[in-house]
């Protein structure tokens, strides 16, 4: 049984439909990527898993127990933590209670605390009486990250982590991945450099207008065949 | 006339206007929500503390302590079951709806008790002063000052150094995504208020202890806590006791000038750090 299943998800904000019938599988261990263009779907995917957005309870199983429907601070609790597009760090909060407020609904055993958190990211220990939005944006994307790791998720669901973030800081920013996989956490990670996710990936879900167009190992696709699910059109 | 004395009178009353207006800070700091009931809160406050002194014969502090939790829980329980239906992005709900529950409160005591004025015996304390050398104070209001600035410092103890204060900073930035932190925003939202209310009953004791009450005086009190809270820049519970200060002053300054001027002289105050300073004297650094 996988870790982290949708099954047929839909989506909507109102009217508009933005997902239709996506189903994905994360298993123990693993990380995903998701790729595809603007307004692929790639980050409602994301808030309907993490409960921001509520679905039908069945759309969504961990562990094969219905989540769907939860609020977020359930979800949250139950060992799903997310790193938001656009980081979303609290303005009122220090770096460091940034970080503590991250493991405010699950406190649960497991490798990361705020020492570890630092020992991952050694910058943020000197800036940790700064207020979070003082920092640069990458730094602020570590401290999101970290802020999503003090809860010690199963799954870690990062939406758009390079977003906006200058080469040589995604590089360190991913440069954190193995740790955070070896600590434990399945990771799932929505991506627009299809190269970077291809990089870091063992499975790839490429997305469009709300479905997924192709999935596979990344060894497996040819690029060819992911231009063509990316943008919907023939190479 | 001893300016001293006046100023100092002055000071102390502020005192007593910064905790009329904590409660109202700490709920607007946290939810946006503008509770035009806080007065009359105050006011059913300082009925149940009524109603314990002549119930048990206790004195009204130690009646304050029976009095908060029962407050909190009407607080938890009033946020729970109306406010955190009305709340959201939309302010105009929320307003109406403590507006009425600001006439429901004032129409129920007057109802269970009557119009008549009330007061809270305090014995002794009333009328009880120090010699300070230049001037003499009341142990009433410096009590009251004290109580205020202890409050104060309660507050900013619970939000700067507890887990529950980050998440109610965090919930007040953020609501979304501190559901992501596993805070369930309702809930926080309803100990917020609950807290509030226990800062309601210490400013009611005061409030029934310094002076007479009777079931339609809380708007008055609403104004002057308003006054103080956007005097000190909203967020700041030091720029709101600032703000009672000012307002306080100029009152005892007004009325030293000629008795009529005491509440214009406050309200003009407040206008004139409006101009000046529109976002107050300690605006939070973001909104």
């Amino acid at each position: 049984m996988s870790l982290l299943e949708t099954r047929a998800l839909t989506a909507r904000y109102g009217d508009f439909q933005a997902l239709f019938g996506v189903d994905l599988t994360l298993n123990q261990g693993e990380c995903v990527a998701i790729i595809g263009a603007n307004g692929a779907g790639k980050t409602t995917l994301m808030r309907s898993i993490a409960g921001v957005l509520r679905n039908a309870a069945e759309q969504i199983l961990l562990d094969g127990a219905a989540i769907g429907d939860r609020p977020s601070d359930a979800v949250m609790g139950l060992g799903i933590a997310m790193v938001p597009e656009g980081r979303k760090l609290f303005p009122s909060l220090s770096v460091e209670e940034n970080l503590l407020i991250g493991c405010y609904g699950r406190k649960a055993a497991g490798p990361w605390s705020l020492q570890t958190v630092y020992d991952l990211f050694p910058i943020l220990k000197d800036r940790r009486q700064n207020p979070g939005t003082a920092l640069s944006g990458g730094q602020q994307q570590m401290v999101a990250i970290g802020r999503a790791l003090m809860s010690n998720p199963r799954v870690l669901l990062c939406d758009e982590i390079s977003l906006g973030l200058a080469p040589v800081v995604i590089r360190d920013i991913y440069a954190a991945l193995p740790r955070i996989r070896d600590g434990g956490a399945s990771v799932i990670v929505v991506e627009q450099d299809i190269a970077q996710a291809l990089k870091v990936s063992d499975r790839v879900y490429c997305m469009m207008e709300g479905r997924v167009t192709l999935q596979g190992r990344p060894a497996d696709l040819s690029r060819s065949a992911i231009h063509d699910a990316y943008f919907g059109t023939t190479a | 006339m001893n300016w001293v004395d006046t100023i100092m009178q002055g000071i102390l009353l502020g005192g007593l206007y910064a905790l009329f207006a904590a409660g109202l800070s700490l709920i607007f700091g946290i939810m946006r929500l503008v509770n035009l009931a806080h007065g009359d809160l105050i006011v059913l406050g300082a009925y149940l503390v009524l109603f314990v002194t002549g119930a048990t014969g206790v004195n009204p502090f130690l009646a304050a302590l029976v009095v908060m939790p029962v407050m909190f829980v009407l607080g938890w329980g009033l946020q729970h079951l109306v406010l955190n239906r009305v709340v959201g992005t939309d302010i105009l709900p929320p307003l109406l709806v403590t507006f009425g529950l600001s006439i429901v409160i004032q129409n129920g005591l007057l109802m269970v008790y009557n119009a008549d004025t009330q007061r809270v015996g305090a014995g002794a304390l009333e009328t009880a002063s120090v010699d300070l050398g230049v001037v003499t104070v009341g142990y009433m209001p410096l009590l009251t000052f004290a109580s205020a600035i202890g409050v104060i410092l309660a507050l900013n103890w619970l939000f700067y150094r507890t887990s529950l204060g980050r998440a109610f900073r965090a919930t007040s930035d953020d609501p979304v995504t501190a559901g992501l932190m596993g805070i369930r925003p309702k809930a926080i939202f309803a100990q917020a208020t609950g807290i509030a209310m226990i800062v309601v009953t210490i400013a009611a004791l005061y409030l029934g202890m310094r002076a007479n009450f009777d079931p339609t005086i809380g708007p008055a009190r609403l104004i002057y806590a308003f006054e103080a809270v956007i005097i000190g820049g909203l967020g700041s519970l030091w720029g709101t006791l600032a703000g009672g200060v000012i307002i306080g002053v100029a009152q005892t300054l007004g009325a030293a000038v000629n008795p009529e001027w005491q509440i214009l002289a406050g309200h003009i105050a407040f206008l004139i750090v409006l101009l000046v300073r529109p976002r107050g004297l300690f605006p939070r650094a973001f909104d």
